[in-house]
């Protein structure tokens, strides 16, 4: 048995090691087509937060080490509120969110002696989406918050069938739970505003937007929210109007850009004061006509220009 | 051999075997210092870990009083003020932890007694490394697989909403604790003496009957030494019963209702706090009564197992 394992040893090493050698061989071969990148650009840095920008970041981060090959790039997302509390912790480079930093946030940064930098690098339509198969096409910011609330149960109550509502949401992490908790269930610039609005306690709060899209592919009851570039076929977006009167939109680059879309949200880099160095022409390629062409490839809404 | 029978000449074999003594004597002192050390670092660790959960965890009680804690059924760290009750975590993990362990035990034990008791030789030596290759299968499979197959089963069984619920998370835990329950008392059932089970036939008790009368109660102790380790492992269990039980914060009335554990409380929960905040506390005083209720199932369980040994010895 354990010779065996020993005879299998060795090939599996020099195969190992050959695609070693070869994967370096063909990335220092890219170096020779630099079309931004700086010669002599060395440095690794790390971008944590945001699930919803991690795909946009990812492929940012993968076109720019394409180019640079000595700089080495690590995206993660387990939530805004992980990179908010990464950056003034010291322990990331880059905190992407998909909210605004608090002013509770800036404070304890700069007690750790760290200086939250903003910088929008996308916009995003936040989409409403509920089963293909279920009827319900429209929905009013005031039937969004009694739903995420629990105050309606059947989606019966908003036109729908009879039939009760599956709620889910993420959990706290993340930066787009704390977006639409603030903008739609608490309705917040509205009226009708409530700040002591929380989601209900049957709530499903959920690791990853991922797997919310595949709960509502898979349940004709579900609804649950996530980023513009997280859409597919096996999901349906709801037309949003922020009170009954207003028109229905439904979520897109156009109607996030011509600002008709109600729940549209800036996207964020956050550095501990400006960007210096690597960091810096990573934030300008992502800035760059290049980069906001990415945008538009992973699904959101570009920078106006 | 010549020492063993002449000891008339000391001088002459004296010397190289002092010097082997000595090395021995040597050898023996570092390993002994050695093991010493061990056995101090192990308690050293398991104090610093009581005295982090402390200091981080018990500043909570001055932003929450324990009883709200304890008791109080909602937890919004992100409100203002935020707000910090753990009781619908808390029954979340009892009830998760006894629905999988009332699954787990018999299944188990049974299995244990066929493979000691029943099941051929041959049979029993392949069967039982294959159950102990599954105690390998990392969590995320085990909640991945939850997931896919078992959450949708168990909608439409027993026609609900949805499948991500605490009955699912607590039928993926008794899976994952059977390979520990299986192959601990399998353990146990195998050192019973075989003197018992000649007797218990010699008197014409039939093959249930030995292992239901003899061989079971003989082997107890193992059981249940089994039985807590399985116990542990579903209340500690993480990534599972944060993929699969849905994670909803009410205070769940229905093992089909969705729920929290105290662990996926604290696993979906610590990214977002910052080092030293409100939140932080809160999860530090989370893992802190975890850790006391852990404590106390393996207490019990000493208490369980010496009060047997008792039984046994009269």
């Amino acid at each position: 048995m354990f010779k065996s394992v020993k005879k299998l040893l060795l090939p599996l090493a020099l195969v190992l090691v050959a695609a070693l050698v070869l994967t370096g061989c063909g990335s220092t071969d890219k170096t020779t087509t630099p079309a931004t990148g700086t010669p002599a650009l060395t440095g690794s840095f790390k971008i944590i937060g945001s699930n919803t920008i991690t795909p946009l970041s990812a492929v940012w981060a993968e076109n720019f080490m394409k180019v640079n090959s000595k700089v080495s790039i690590a995206v993660s997302g387990p939530g805004s509120g992980v990179g908010i509390a990464a950056l003034i912790d010291g322990t990331t480079d880059i905190c992407q969110a998909s909210r605004a930093i608090k002013a509770s946030e800036i404070t304890q940064a700069q007690e750790k002696g760290v200086d939250p930098y903003e910088i929008q690098v996308a916009t995003d339509a936040l989409s409403v989406i509920v089963n293909p198969a279920n009827p319900v096409s429209e929905l009013t910011f005031a039937q969004l918050s009694a739903i995420y609330t629990n105050q309606i149960t059947n989606w019966q109550e908003v036109g729908g069938n009879d039939a009760p509502i599956l709620v889910l949401s993420r959990d706290n992490n993340s930066g787009t739970f704390a977006y639409f908790l603030e903008d739609v269930v608490q309705m917040a610039g509205m009226t009708t505003a409530d700040k002591t609005l929380q989601y209900g306690g049957k709530v499903l709060l959920l690791p990853s937007t991922e797997e919310g899209i595949s709960q509502v592919a898979g349940n004709a009851n579900a609804i649950f929210y996530s980023g513009l570039g997280y859409l597919n076929d096996t999901v349906k977006a709801v037309a949003i109007k922020k009170t009954a009167s207003d028109a229905a939109v439904l979520p897109s680059v156009a109607t996030s850009l011509n600002g008709t879309y109600p729940i549209s949200r800036p996207l964020f880099y956050y550095t501990n004061g400006a960007p210096t160095g690597a960091i810096k022409v990573y934030i300008d390629y992502c800035l760059s006509d290049e980069g906001q062409q990415e945008v538009l490839v992973a699904g959101f809404v570009p920078l106006p220009k | 051999m010549k020492q063993e029978t002449g000891s008339s000449s000391p001088t002459a074999a004296a010397d190289p075997t002092r010097g082997l003594q000595r090395r021995l004597r040597l050898g023996e002192r570092v390993i002994e210092g050695w093991i010493l050390l061990a056995g101090l670092l192990a308690i050293v660790v398991l104090l610093g870990i009581i005295f982090i959960l402390l200091r981080e965890g018990l500043p909570i009680f001055a932003h929450t009083p324990p009883w709200e804690f304890l008791f109080g059924t909602k937890w919004y760290p992100l409100a203002d003020p935020p707000v910090f009750g753990i009781s619908a975590f808390f029954v979340s993990t009892l009830m998760i932890t006894v629905i999988s362990t009332v699954v787990a035990v018999p299944i188990g034990v049974a299995c244990a007694a066929y493979l000691s008791e029943v099941a051929p030789h041959k049979v029993a030596e392949t069967i039982k490394p294959i159950i102990e290759i599954l105690a390998g299968i990392p969590s995320v499979m085990m909640g991945f697989i939850g997931l896919a197959l078992l959450s949708p089963l168990v909608q439409s069984l027993f026609n609900l909403n949805t499948g991500l619920c605490g009955l699912t998370a607590a039928i993926m835990l008794s899976l994952m604790s059977l390979p520990i329950i299986v192959s601990v008392s399998e353990d146990a059932l195998h050192a019973v003496p075989k003197e018992f089970k000649e007797a218990s036939y010699a008197l014409g008790a039939t093959k249930w009957e030995t292992i239901w009368h003899v061989c079971i109660p003989s082997a107890l102790s193992g059981i249940a030494a089994a039985i807590m380790l399985g116990v542990g492992r579903a209340i500690g269990e993480t990534m599972t019963v944060l993929m699969v039980a849905g994670g909803a914060l009410a205070v769940p009335v229905s093992p089909t209702d969705p729920m929290t554990t105290m662990t996926s409380a604290i696993a979906s929960g610590i990214g977002n706090a910052v080092r030293g905040g409100v939140q932080y506390q809160a999860l530090f005083a989370v893992g802190l009564i975890l850790f006391i209720l852990t404590l106390a199932v393996n207490i019990i369980a000493e208490r369980v197992l010496e009060r047997q040994k008792r039984k046994f010895s009269r």
